[in-house]
């Protein structure tokens, strides 16, 4: 089980507690019928599936209730950060823990 | 006599309790209980109001009397008056807040409080509860949202070995049985 550090609660919480939102920093093209069915169809339906360190928004569901983001290698799982909703992506995320 | 439409009944009325030193299980009485949220001007209008200091430490609970705030997250709390009746309270705080944008949801009826107490009360919740429950990690006076199994809890850590424990209504008997079936195998301390 992952052990994820939610920003709002202030500690580690077992992963349980969470729900996966999936890739964060998303964004909504403020105008859909002005951008290409191309632009559209990419924000709808294609999400980056690296090997790697990927941002990915969480949810604290059985906590606080809060949406958030976290930094984590998808082949260590290793988290890197955990940030705020909001918050922009930390430009290098470092290994502040283990 | 008194009606017996109007008699609150605990969906764990009809349920024997365990009881004992090492473990035990109690329904507590009723109580009317509140979601509130609001930003910091509410949460102090409110303080005022409700006559508890809503905390602003991340997972603290404070209480005055029959009454407690138990912080939920950033801008929500569960506000608990045992024994008193929500319409009396509500009136009590909306009074106090209106001019402060905030949020009052009556949950009185949506969820019922079980007291866990006894040596092993710790131990017991830890068969379903993920968090670490050991008193350096959750300290007296601790309380969060958590899940004992697949049942969503709000744990409030009363005292060393006392526990209440909020939970949905329906659930209760379920969380009652699997209590008390954990404590049947907890292992020797």
């Amino acid at each position: 089980m992952l052990l994820i550090p939610c920003p709002y609660c202030g500690m580690e919480r077992p992963e349980i507690e969470f729900r996966h939102g999936g890739e964060a920093h998303v964004v909504r093209p403020p105008d859909p019928s002005a951008v290409t069915d191309e632009a559209w169809t990419d924000y709808l339906y294609f999400r980056s599936n690296p090997k790697g360190v990927y941002a990915e928004r969480w949810r604290h569901v059985s906590g606080c209730g809060r949406f958030f983001n976290v930094v984590r290698d998808t082949v260590s799982d290793r988290i890197l950060a955990s940030y705020r909703a909001g918050e922009p992506r930390p430009a290098a995320p470092v290994e502040a823990r283990r | 006599m008194a009606d017996p439409w109007l008699t609150p009944r605990s969906p764990l009325d009809d349920l024997s309790l365990p009881v004992g030193d090492k473990f035990a299980l109690a329904d507590m009485p009723p109580a009317a209980r509140f979601v509130f949220r609001g930003a910091e001007a509410a949460r102090a209008a409110c303080s005022t109001a409700f006559g508890v200091a809503l905390p602003k430490a991340l997972g603290a609970a404070g209480s005055a009397g029959e009454r407690a705030a138990l912080w939920l997250g950033p801008d929500e709390w569960l506000l608990l008056a045992e024994g008193e009746s929500a319409e009396t309270v509500a009136a009590a705080i909306e009074a106090g807040l209106a001019d402060v944008s905030h949020a009052l949801v009556d949950v009185s009826h949506r969820q019922v409080a079980l007291e866990v107490t006894g040596r092993d009360a710790a131990r017991v919740l830890s068969a379903g509860c993920p968090l670490d429950l050991r008193t350096k990690s959750f300290p007296v006076g601790m309380a969060t949202r958590t899940l004992f199994d697949k049942v969503d809890i709000t744990l409030w850590r009363r005292g060393e070995t006392d526990f209440r424990i909020e939970v949905w209504r329906s659930f209760s008997p379920w969380l009652a049985a699997a209590l008390t079936e954990a404590a049947r195998g907890a292992p020797a301390a």
